[in-house]
């Protein structure tokens, strides 16, 4: 049997690959539409991967450390390890700043962790984990740092050791992990001026400006023992509850599980900025499943004279209203599959993560055939209704 | 001939077609769950390693002297400035001496006053040994008398009295002779203190050294104890060093360690351990070493300068080494994803010793060439689909 819509195809097939690539690539705009909105997920998800803990000890009566400034006692680890049910504990800060490295400087979240504790990086991509606990830094390849580069973090120099993949913040800025001393002092330290303008003050001062008095207050004055939160790991057998109760009991800081963190994160911390692109998704969906529905209709209605031809030569309906559909759903695989092969190529390549999720693929797919066919009807009542005298009559 | 046209349009049709499924398939295969995570794989080896100490410290000297009075006074000048070199003794500076030299000339009036006062007690006690013996004389004459009955008795007692009285003005006229000669004794020996204060005046450096410090200016008032000049030995300037206890197992007196002075970093100098203080900072969890130069650098580094140092510990005994990129925390455990016959595998290891170029002792876990995942574009699990490739990023300097 000769297949009427192949034939139409093959007739007029330049029409039809441009169509359908052009289509495509609305689809692929509002595939990876999605991909942005997943990606701004995903980044405060593999946040919470990343750290690798299974609760954050942080200052009471906040959100922090990411959604909220949140400051403890570096000590405070000491006696979470003794609470029970406790397997790690380790300290962590974590600091947003520009990271100088050459002539450019690079947006990236400082991250102070303690060697070998839950907060290490969990997997490379190249070179190796810090060991020494001085200047040697681990970074996101995101942030563009190669081994063995130099960068400035405040005032100290490090040499990047190592490089991993996919660990941003929130706002998918990349991290870059140093030693929890260096960032401590990194989060604290003070430009030169302002640590002089701040020595000149305290020894204005009478009252501290007494032999023996002012070193200590300048000494005190220049320590930083703050970090942000605690990581803790459990041990096996222990459900999260039931290792944070105590710890909230009884030292009394505030303790979120994984659950709980990321409910903070994607419902509070991301939440406008996800609505905001998730808005946008929903109308780009819209307009591209009415832009689509029209494309269908008016190729379908500058092919009227052939089908009133068609329909002079005593061609079935039912034909006829096969090779529309069909034509439309091949427009739309067609179209299918140029947008998920241009998102593809194309998510790389912007700044922030952009996760092709093939839960979405497949629904784009679904959603993609079903306007295909409803448009498709539109445009075969159209098509039935023409009178067989318009072949000749035009 | 006839159907040429169609299905040349078909071929071009093809053409177009073909390609675009086959990118849909290599789209569909390369991303997502379909896709093989790449990894790069390392064989464990079996290899000695010379762990090693990292630590930050700041130079110090370890003598430092504090060179002041040692009574509250004014300075009168000072001979020597920040940086410059003296020698044990040498003068430095004077205190202002105030009423020192015209004390001294009081002491020494007095003392001249009591050398006259000694001469007349002397005079004195000549005079009454004179008396005594002529009254001693004059006593024995008379008892002689007595005897006779030359003279009456009353007589010869008052001579012998007399001798009494004369005896005993002898007795008073030694003591005042002795009261004069201690009272010489001991304006002399003010005398001589007082010399001694005024020699403390003189601020003097007590061994071969530089200035570093001048906290008193001329002129303005030192207390006593108060250092006006600090001088330290340069031959003494060592690093007070800070390792992080969890890093620190293993330190010891003696070990050769590498300087880098953050004025020189491209220069490395050489020391050793040469004190672990028994002393930890539990506050900040690290304990401090001092790091010695094995020679002193030429230029004196400024002291409170930061150095970074690499302490060189004993190279350990062979074992299973792997980099510490390959070590993985997965459910809880430490360990490492093992390949066999193209297989993963995650194998909880025990962890030793560590060098500071990141290879890993294997206590237990791993036997050498056995075939390791080292860099993963992503965190595995047991189900991962691997592809081993060559490396990650292709930016190796």
């Amino acid at each position: 049997m000769i297949s009427l819509a192949g034939r139409d195809v093959l007739h007029s097939w330049g029409k039809f690959v441009f169509t359908g690539v052009g289509l495509g690539l609305l689809i692929g705009v509002t595939l990876t539409m999605a991909g942005v909105y997943r990606g701004m997920v995903d980044d405060a998800k593999v946040l919470l991967n990343n750290s690798g803990a299974d609760l954050w000890v942080v200052q009471k009566n906040t959100l922090g450390p990411y959604a909220e400034a949140s400051s403890l006692y570096d000590d405070l680890y000491r006696s979470i390890l003794a609470m029970p049910g406790v397997a790690r504990a380790a300290n962590v800060t974590y600091l947003t700043m520009q990271v100088r490295q050459g002539n450019r400087d690079v947006r990236a979240m400082i991250v102070g962790i303690v060697p070998d504790g839950p907060g290490t990086p969990g997997y490379l991509i190249a070179g190796r984990q810090i060991t020494r606990s001085h200047y040697e830094a681990v970074a996101d390849v995101a942030a563009g740092f190669k081994l063995g580069q130099v960068i400035s973090i405040r005032r100290n120099e490090y040499t990047v050791v190592g490089l991993t993949r996919r660990m941003v913040s929130s706002g998918g800025d990349p991290m870059v992990f140093i030693p929890l001393r260096d960032a401590q002092t990194a989060q604290f330290l003070k430009d030169n001026d302002a640590i002089i303008n701040q020595r000149n003050r305290t020894t204005a001062n009478p009252a501290l400006n007494q032999p023996g008095v002012l070193e200590a207050v300048i000494g005190s004055q220049s320590s930083n023992p703050y970090v942000n939160a605690v990581l803790v790991q459990i041990k096996p057998g222990h459900s999260p509850e039931q290792v944070a109760e105590p710890i909230r009991r009884w030292q009394r800081m505030q303790v979120y599980t994984r659950a709980q963190m990321e409910e903070i994160l994607v419902a509070k911390l991301i939440a406008t900025s996800s609505k905001q692109i998730g808005m946008f998704l929903v109308i780009l969906a819209i307009v591209s499943a009415a832009i689509v529905a029209f494309i269908i209709y008016t190729l379908t209605m500058g092919k009227i004279r052939e089908i009133a031809v068609l329909k002079l030569i005593g061609t079935r309906n039912r034909t006829i209203a096969g090779m529309i559909m069909q034509q439309a759903v091949g427009l739309g695989l067609l179209g299918f599959f140029v947008g998920k092969i241009s998102a593809t190529f194309w998510a790389p390549l912007f700044p922030k993560y952009v996760l092709l999720e093939p839960g979405d693929a497949v629904r784009g797919f679904v959603a993609v055939v079903i306007i295909c066919i409803l448009a498709s009807i539109l445009a075969i009542r159209a098509a039935l209704k023409v009178d067989p005298a318009e072949a000749i009559g035009g | 001939m006839k159907k040429l046209p169609i299905s040349s349009r078909a071929i071009t049709l093809a053409v177009v077609l073909i390609p675009l499924l086959l990118a849909f398939g290599y789209v569909a295969t390369s991303s997502g769950p379909l896709a093989l995570i790449p990894v790069t794989v390392t064989q464990v080896k079996s290899q000695a390693i010379s762990p090693a100490l990292f630590g930050i410290g700041i130079v110090e000297a370890r003598y430092r002297y504090h060179v002041g009075p040692t009574m509250t006074g004014q300075v009168l000048r000072l001979d020597s400035d920040v940086g410059d070199k003296v020698t044990a003794n040498q003068v430095l500076g004077e205190m202002d001496p105030v009423d020192m030299n015209s004390k001294i000339a009081s002491k020494d009036a007095a003392i001249k006053r009591a050398k006259a006062s000694v001469l007349a007690a002397q005079a004195r006690v000549n005079d009454s040994v004179a008396r005594a013996h002529y009254a001693k004389t004059q006593s024995q004459r008379y008892a002689q008398l007595v005897n006779v009955r030359t003279v009456s008795e009353d007589v010869a007692e008052a001579k012998h009295q007399e001798f009494q009285i004369a005896e005993a003005s002898l007795a008073a006229a030694r003591a005042n002779l002795n009261a004069t000669q201690e009272e010489l004794e001991m304006l002399r020996a003010d005398f001589e203190g007082l010399l001694q204060q005024r020699s403390t005046l003189r601020l003097m450096a007590p061994v071969d050294g530089l200035v570093v410090g001048r906290y008193v200016e001329p002129g303005s008032t030192a207390m006593a104890g108060q250092a006006v000049l600090e001088i330290i030995a340069p031959d003494s300037i060592w690093i007070d060093t800070r390792f992080d206890q969890r890093q620190s197992g293993g330190l010891a007196i003696g070990q050769h360690a590498s300087i880098v002075l953050r004025s020189r970093t491209g220069q490395p100098l050489t020391g050793k351990v040469a004190r672990i203080e028994p002393l930890a900072d539990a506050v900040t969890e690290e304990i401090q070493a001092k790091i010695s130069f094995d020679q002193r650098p030429d230029a004196l580094p400024p002291l409170g300068e930061l150095a970074e140092i690499t302490v060189a510990l004993p190279e350990l005994a062979t074992t299973v080494v792997v980099p510490n990129a390959s070590i993985k925390q997965f459910n809880g455990e430490t360990g490492v994803w093992l390949i066999e016959s193209d297989e993963l595998r995650y194998v909880p290891v025990e962890i030793g010793a560590s060098d500071l170029d990141g290879r890993v002792q294997i206590k237990r876990g791993l036997k050498a060439n056995d075939r390791v995942v080292v860099y993963s574009k992503q965190a595995l699990t047991q189900h991962s689909r691997i592809k081993i490739v060559e490396r990650l990023v292709d930016d190796k300097q």
